[in-house]
């Protein structure tokens, strides 16, 4: 698949090529015999479990980890990467998953930001610009200069950062998960994006467990399991389950199948509830919606429609007009506190902003929000001993990746925060569980894992809302899907009978009201 | 620079995998905090040098008349009001709350407490519990102004506090003048009336360490469990570490300002009680101590807020600063005893920092290496 440079070169001609390399911390080995060789204009998908080894190879190879041995040869010439900036010096870069982009500051200023075209002092904004239409054009995409960042959309923000590392003069790029925040419109787009920029000669390494996409959107793959490269292959010759069988030595979980049936009793009932944001803006329309015992409800829609402002104001974050019971117990006006006693279990929409202290150890994470419960309190104190355990407990059942529970919450990858939280809202039984993208950014184990746990819930009685971005996750697990567009329940389907393509079109309202 | 470096290599040889995340903090913050004592030393000693002085005079003098018997447990009576103020100080930073307040805060409960003291006529141990009660009310009442400015009208409390002080002293000079001063013939030293037998706090040894001291070890100690073992302090932690979080988990923000906010300026009130009740035994312009709202905020930085560190940093302080008089005779200015302390804060402040963000990334490489390769130790 090379495609600009001289292709007769055959293997010497690579844009990167790892050979051998090992990565130690004190005392342990993170990768080891670590082999990658990535041909230059290719889209290179890296692909893994959470804990695999991705993230310490990209580090290693953005120059954040310098390897005990092995060895870095970037476009033939063998580097010794000891910072990011050699790493930049050398045309690598790297676009995090976690966007660092100033809200504050206009596209313009967060691009140039750290790397300023101008001299004594002064910053030549017209010469950044000129650049930068340069840049947008290889992406073939147009976004405004002056724009401030807060008025863009993750899909946007993400291109910001593909442009910050492009003006760098990056030709090589490193993708952190990159469709883990987006919605699928943006993903297309975003595959679009990066094959504009292979196409203009730029290399691609792109990191993600998500196999559809990775089998749609790369022409090399490489799977890595246990800190070492397992497999190098294409797209071509393998499939969906032959992946996932190299990625974890086991077949694809799916979010389907049901043996037990909706019960009778409803169990949270929402009646005419709005909400209005800060500006006054009726984000949340209205809405009405029941979740029996042993049900799922799914809500679907693109990001912004309201999911957010819903689920707060279920969990009486937000302020709501409109009747919230759980169980028949009226909560409308309830604090969050009570609406936890009353049963209702939330997994945010942000685990690491909504739902974890990341400095702090496992064990007070697993304990927040539940201090209250009696087997933690000893009068005015906690109990830290059954606090303790019943983290041990959480790590234990939903298989948490972790070294113990005094751990700080920040060491623990993505998905085993996620199992974490997970954990946390279904360990104490509750009546009603609001799932916002349980399984968003995490890998297929970890999903099959928090997809377990939430039908065994489920058929133990639990009523479930479920909000999710991937609509397989939707369709499979949901009894009914609501969707939501501009606030207003525009639609209620039957999941038996719609395929994704024709839920994402009532997701765009382009459709209204009920397929059965 | 080079020093911050040597460090960091000297962490990753001091600490190894198989310790606790928690015993590796504990080590590193330790050692880091003396690491960073020393450093303050060398540079005020090429200050000195600069100036003329020779630096090791200038130390041997402090240890000599510092360690006397004598000096150190003045240096207790030193440090006693600044645990209060830096504990008063530390209950708001877990609740990232900046009550810069805490010198208007206690100047205003010492004034009331010593008028409401001179009102009443009790036993001993209750006259003083009445006395100290009266002090914690009065420094959550001044205090309150300020958490309710934050709570129900999201005024940040570094500006309320900061303003705050100035009323008090405005306030506090009206109610002195207009309405508690106490009129002696030819006095110029003006105070609140003299307290009886009765309101006051012993000696432990005579004129040289008084029963406050232990106070606010009682104080600190009960810090630490509300702090470290409440639930109370569970949720005041878990605000502070991520608001966000915590108010999803149902852990009420406005709540915990306002708790926090009314514990910090009682802690505030005792500031001044060791004068009130064991020194001056009223309250005066000019016999009530002022300043040692603002050291408590350096105390606390230099402590960590933790309980253990305030006691600490107060003490080290506090032999610093009962040996400034000494100095003088030795023929250093007593001065370079404050830029010491500042020193030692700002080389405590920049090596913690830099200690504990290196921590964090071992810490973070080192649970995801363990897991990586299958769980080692």
């Amino acid at each position: 698949m090379s495609t600009a440079n001289d292709a007769a070169n055959g293997a010497e001609n690579l844009a990167v090529q790892l050979d051998n390399i090992e990565k130690r911390f004190p005392g342990v080995i993170a990768n080891h015999d670590v082999n990658l060789r990535v041909h230059p204009g290719t889209i290179h998908a890296i692909v893994g479990e959470n804990g695999a080894g991705k993230s310490t190879l990209m580090k290693v190879l953005y120059g954040m980890h310098e390897p005990e041995a092995g060895t870095i040869t970037i476009n033939g010439e063998r580097q010794v990467l000891r910072s990011p900036g050699d790493a930049i010096a050398a045309g690598i870069g790297m676009v995090h998953q976690h966007f660092m982009l100033a809200d504050n500051f206009t596209v313009l200023e967060n691009i140039i930001l750290g790397s300023e075209p101008g001299h004594r002092g002064v910053i030549d904004f017209a010469a950044a610009r000129v650049r930068l239409q340069t840049i947008m054009a290889s992406l073939n995409t147009d976004l405004d200069l002056d724009a401030p960042v807060s008025d863009l959309g993750v899909g946007e923000r993400q291109r910001v950062e593909i442009m910050k590392v492009l003006f760098r003069g990056a030709r090589i790029l490193i993708l952190d998960e990159p469709t883990a925040v987006l919605v699928p419109e943006e993903v297309d787009e975003l595959f679009a994006t990066l094959r504009h920029l292979v196409n203009d000669g730029a290399t691609v390494i792109f990191i993600s467990h998500k196999l559809d996409e990775v089998l749609q959107v790369s022409d090399e793959i490489t799977v890595m399991r246990q800190g070492t490269t397992v497999a190098q292959t294409l797209p071509g010759e393998i499939d969906r389950s032959g992946l996932a069988e190299l990625m974890v030595g086991s077949e694809l979980p799916s979010p389907e199948g049901r043996t037990t049936t909706v019960g009778d009793t409803v169990r949270l009932r929402v009646r005419e509830l709005s909400v209005h944001n800060q500006e006054g803006r009726e984000v949340v329309s209205g809405a009405n919606l029941e979740v029996r015992s042993r049900e799922i409800v799914g809500i679907a829609g693109v990001e912004g429609n309201g999911q957010y402002e819903l689920c707060t104001a279920l969990m009486g974050l937000q302020t709501a007009r409109g009747v919230v019971e759980v169980d028949g117990v009226d909560l409308s006006d309830a604090p969050t506190r009570r609406r936890h006693q009353a049963g209702m279990a939330y997994i945010p929409f942000d685990r690491q902003r909504e739902g974890l202290m990341l400095n702090s150890s496992l064990w007070e994470n697993t304990l927040l929000g539940r201090d209250d419960e009696p087997r933690f309190r000893q009068g005015p104190l906690i109990n830290q001993a059954e606090a303790k355990a019943s983290s041990r407990e959480i790590i234990e059942r939903f298989r948490v990746k972790t070294p113990d529970e005094t751990t700080p919450a920040f060491a623990l990858s993505g998905g085993n925060q996620q199992k974490l939280v997970v954990g946390r809202a279904l360990v104490s039984d509750p009546a009603v569980l609001i799932a916002a993208h349980p399984t968003r950014g995490i890998d297929v184990g970890a999903q099959a894992a928090v997809w377990d746990e939430i039908r065994g819930a489920r058929d133990s009685g639990l009523a479930v809302l479920l909000i999710s971005a991937d609509l397989e996750e939707l369709i499979g697990l949901s009894d009914t899907i609501a969707v939501m567009f501009d606030g207003k329940i525009t639609a209620r389907l039957d999941p038996d009978r719609i395929s994704p393509a024709e839920l994402g079109s009532y997701m765009t309202g382009a459709y209204q009201g009920v397929n059965s | 620079m080079s020093q911050t470096r040597t460090r960091i290599t000297l962490l990753d040889r001091v600490l190894t995998p198989s310790q606790s995340p928690r015993t590796q903090t504990m080590i590193a913050t330790v050692g880091g905090s003396l690491f960073a004592v020393v450093l303050a030393l060398a540079i005020c000693a090429v200050m000195l040098a600069i100036t003329g002085k020779n630096a090791l005079d200038a130390y041997s003098t402090i240890i000599e008349t510092g360690t006397d018997t004598n000096k150190l447990l003045e240096t207790l009576r030193r440090a006693t009001p600044l645990i209060f103020s830096a504990t008063a100080v530390a209950v708001g930073f877990k609740m990232n709350l900046f009550n810069i307040g805490v010198e208007g805060q206690y100047l205003f409960a010492a004034l009331i407490a010593a008028e409401a003291g001179s009102w009443v006529g009790l036993p001993a141990p209750l006259h003083v519990s009445y006395i100290l009660i009266v002090a914690m009310i009065a420094g959550a009442a001044w205090a309150s102004i300020a958490a309710l400015l934050k709570a129900y009208k999201g005024i940040h409390e570094v500006i309320s506090t900061i303003m705050l002080n100035y009323i008090a002293l405005a306030v506090i000079q009206w109610l002195f003048e207009s309405f508690f001063r106490e009129e002696i013939e030819g006095n110029l030293n003006v105070k609140t009336s003299i307290l009886p037998d009765s309101a006051r706090i012993p000696d432990i040894v005579d004129g040289r360490l008084n029963g406050m001291f232990l106070v606010a070890l009682l104080v600190v100690a009960v810090f630490w469990v509300l702090v470290y073992r409440s639930r109370f302090g569970f949720r005041l932690r878990a605000s502070g570490h991520n608001a966000a979080a915590a108010s999803t988990a149902g852990i009420s923000a406005r709540h915990m300002i306002i708790i926090s906010m009314l514990i910090s300026g009682a802690i505030a009130g005792l500031v001044a009680m060791q004068s009130v009740l064991g020194e001056a035994f009223a309250y005066g312009p000019s016999a009530t101590p002022i300043q040692y709202g603002f050291a408590g905020i350096t105390v606390a930085l230099l402590g960590r807020n933790h309980p253990i560190g305030i006691v600490i940093a107060a003490i080290l302080f506090g032999f610093l600063d009962s040996t400034s008089a000494a100095l003088q005779l030795a023929d250093v200015p007593n001065s370079i005893v404050k830029v010491m302390q500042a020193i030692i804060v700002l080389t405590v402040v920049i090596v913690n920092e830099a200690t504990i963000r290196r921590l964090n990334v071992r810490t973070a490489e080192q649970a995801r290496a363990k897991l990586e390769t299958g769980g080692a130790s």
